[in-house]
């Protein structure tokens, strides 16, 4: 059976063709998220298995919901859903302003490292 | 330790501590394979896109290109349910520095890479954390023959005595467990070094 012509091999298919969308097109141009910037590994966690439709969220605004059930870190986020870091914080914006995510930023930004836990964290990497 | 700050409906896990560590040093000096190796999960890469409003490229000539992106790597080991550790590959050209400035806020420590065919590759991070007063350790990585000890490196970095300065293999996760061990005891050190003198 001969190829069908209008399958021909093609160099950039999907994922290899890049972006067709530019990254700041998802935040209309945004490049600061509403209600003031939040670590990389702060924690995120969806309020709702779901986000309902709205008309103010796109579909990148519902993969974030869905995937942050468990708590899961702005930068993890931002590599499993493929969107840079700077996308993925406005939308967080958007999400925590709508009420639909918590975050949870990290304890130890500014303070010392308690020795507890660093203590436990040596044990860890031990028994790895 | 306050590391639970949610027990929320049960059914759902606890919000983990994350604690960063910054894996830097120049290019190729195993930034990415250390992170690989002892990683729990596949190393991933995320992106961070500048607009041209940061500055960050001279765009003369390409006045049309507003965007950059960098590429940085990042790995996770859970230590226990509720403490994770985050490594974070830094990214490795000069111009993305001001990055580095949100990657070591409230990080826990660095690791620098050092590879003693190139060392002064390594210079540019030393300085960084030197400055920002980021504890940090150096591990050479040892490719195919080893040039020179751990005393040497030490000396010709000029770094303080108290730094530790160690010899491994990035392709190796015990190895790059050892040095993480390495890093977190001096920390702790530091730490009690200081409650000491206060």
């Amino acid at each position: 059976m001969p190829a069908d012509p209008r399958r021909a091999p093609h160099d950039w298919l999907d994922h290899d063709a890049g972006p067709v969308v530019r990254p700041y097109a998802m935040t209309q141009g945004r490049v600061a998220p509403a209600g003031g910037e939040f670590d990389l590994v702060a924690f995120v966690v969806a309020t709702v298995p779901d986000a309902p439709p709205s008309p103010s969220l796109q579909p990148e605004h519902h993969a974030i919901v869905g995937a942050a059930w468990e708590p899961t870190s702005v930068v993890e986020l931002a590599s499993k859903l493929d969107l840079s870091i700077g996308v993925v914080r406005v939308l967080l914006g958007d999400l925590r302003s709508a009420g639909l995510i918590s975050l949870y930023e990290p304890p130890a930004a500014s303070q010392p490292h308690d020795v507890d836990v660093l203590k436990a964290v040596v044990n860890g990497l031990r028994a790895l | 330790m306050d590391s639970v700050r949610s027990d929320r409906d049960g059914a759902r896990s606890r919000i983990p501590v994350a604690l960063k560590i910054l894996i830097a040093g120049g290019f190729g000096a195993g930034k990415t394979t250390m992170v690989g190796s002892v990683s729990e999960i596949r190393p991933l890469q995320t992106e961070e896109v500048l607009t041209g409003a940061e500055g960050a490229d001279d765009t003369s000539g390409v006045e049309g290109k507003r965007t950059t992106t960098v590429t940085m790597d990042f790995g996770r080991i859970t230590i226990t349910e509720d403490l994770q550790l985050y490594l974070f590959g830094t990214p490795g050209q000069d111009r993305f520095w001001f990055l580095w400035d949100e990657l070591s806020q409230g990080a826990l420590g660095a690791v620098v890479l050092a590879d003693t065919r190139r060392l002064a590759d390594c210079f540019p991070s030393i300085d960084y954390f030197e400055q920002r007063g980021t504890p940090f350790v150096v591990a050479v990585n040892c490719f195919d023959d080893r040039r020179f000890g751990a005393d040497a490196v030490s000396r010709a970095l000029d770094l303080d005595p108290d730094v530790p300065v160690v010899e491994f293999d990035a392709r190796e996760p015990v190895a790059a467990r050892n040095v993480l061990i390495e890093l977190v005891e001096y920390v702790a050190r530091r730490q009690l070094a200081a409650a000491g003198a206060r």
